[in-house]
């Protein structure tokens, strides 16, 4: 792997630019400050807004309500609309405070963008978080926190016996016994600081397992 | 101010020390601020500035928006104890032209499409000056919005030639600039596309094209440190 910064020569195959890349006179270049990924050809980049696409999971927080649509803050530039017709009875809009209301946090699927960046979500239930911690990190960061086929994020819940929910918007929403959560912050806070190192799943097994002991003393 | 060398060049020394064709001292950090999406402190001689940006965001007020791309804003802002002579804070006549002609440098490598309806806003503020600001405060936000992780055709680049005791310098200091012939504040991207370009003085045709050659030698030299700067903040990363 290779970092790379905005303008720098990757490749005369046009046919294989990937995501992060730019393509001006039968050259790919890189567009985003990040590190190369040679096998896609993209620049998976260290930084930068979150940008909703088409199915991802994210943890929404209800900003407004108007008359039709529940109006959400997804971290990232745009807002999101959750519309009334999502709820699975039919709720009058006067009523909609009473399945969210404003400050609730909960787990949306992006449905829809558009080209103007209109976002819409669904959700499964309607249910708002109770309980447990949220924080927010970095939405670069989140396919470490996930890890290769989920190592990571496995590792924390069973060494944790947390319950962990990862929004692809950068938000994890954390539920367990206190000790356990102030563990999984910390645990989490370092992936996001250290995720440019390699054999993270490693380090974070070791720092958990010392956290542990520390305790046990 | 009758501080005025008797000669600025000096068996082809300037008065610090520097040939015609050398850059000041540059020292450059990129993510000084935790709270800005990116940021980078840069210092080139005397001058010391700070950049930072934050976006892509939400645009307010609304009517700025445009429906098709991101917009940019721009604001260069000088410390009123940046210079010897207390300046008077806000902004001026001249800072809102460096505003605006910096922004237009910058706005051309910025992929603006791939954010439509928001904003990204990039702050300079001149901490030290010492002639040639508005080329520090490009370099520095170029490399700023390269660490908010905003998509970019490439970096921008940028320094100073200009015409002192005849000849033709590079980066001119604030007494060259104040008593030499010529002072040009030029900006391009590293393929050598030119973004900014202004000129206070006079030059022949022939001082202008070897002045421009010779600000792209220096802006070459200027894409390499910002280059270190950016690789520099991952530096774990190279031996993956």
């Amino acid at each position: 792997m290779k970092l790379v910064i905005p303008g720098d020569l990757l490749s005369d195959d046009v046919k294989r630019a990937g995501e992060g890349t730019y393509v001006t006179s039968g050259e790919v270049h890189a567009s985003v400050y990040g590190i190369l990924d040679q096998k896609e050809l993209r620049v998976i980049p260290l930084s930068g807004k979150y940008m909703p696409h088409t199915g991802d999971n994210v943890i929404g927080k209800v900003v407004d309500i108007s008359f039709s649509n529940w109006i959400i803050d997804i971290n990232s530039p745009y807002e999101a609309l959750l519309h009334i017709s999502e709820h699975p009875d039919r709720i009058y809009p006067f009523d909609m405070g009473q399945h969210l209301d404003i400050g609730d946090l909960f787990i949306a699927k992006v449905k829809d963008v558009d080209a103007t960046m209109r976002v819409e979500l669904t959700v499964e239930t309607f249910n708002p978080l109770r309980g447990g911690r949220l924080i927010q990190i970095s939405h670069t960061r989140i396919p470490r926190v996930i890890g290769r086929g989920g190592s990571m994020i496995n590792l924390l819940k069973k060494e944790l016996d947390c319950n962990i929910f990862v929004g692809q918007n950068g938000r994890i929403w954390v539920n367990g016994k206190e000790d356990n959560m102030d563990l999984a912050i910390q645990t989490l806070l370092k992936i996001e600081q250290e995720s440019h190192t390699p054999g993270l799943t490693d380090i974070v097994r070791d720092m958990i397992k010392n956290a542990k002991r520390e305790k046990g003393k | 101010m009758s501080d005025k060398p008797n000669k600025l060049i000096e068996k082809g020394k300037r008065l610090d020390g520097r040939k015609v064709d050398e850059l000041r001292p540059i020292k450059m950090e990129v993510g000084v601020l935790k709270r800005a999406d990116g940021s980078c402190y840069m210092e080139l001689g005397g001058n010391k500035a700070i950049a930072a940006v934050y976006g892509p965001r939400a645009v307010h007020p609304r009517h700025l928006q445009e429906a098709t791309q991101v917009i940019i804003r721009y604001r260069y802002d000088m410390a009123s104890f940046s210079v010897k002579e207390r300046k008077r804070p806000g902004p001026d006549r001249r800072s809102i032209e460096i505003s605006k002609v910096s922004r237009e440098a910058l706005a051309p490598v910025i992929l603006k499409e791939y954010f439509p309806r928001s904003v990204i806003d990039i702050f300079v503020e001149i901490l030290q000056a010492d002639a040639g600001t508005r080329t520090v405060g490009i370099n520095a936000s170029s490399v700023a919005l390269a660490d908010a992780g905003i998509p970019m055709r490439g970096i921008v680049s940028s320094c100073a030639v200009g015409k002192v005791d005849g000849e033709i310098v590079l980066d001119l200091t604030g007494q060259e600039d104040n008593y030499g012939e010529a002072d040009m504040p030029i900006a391009m991207t590293q393929d050598g596309k030119i973004t900014l370009l202004q000129m206070d003085g006079h030059l022949t045709k022939e001082e202008f094209a070897q002045a421009i050659e010779l600000a792209k030698k220096g802006c070459k030299q200027i894409y390499e440190v910002q280059r270190s700067a950016l690789i520099s903040k991952y530096e774990g990363v190279s031996n993956v």
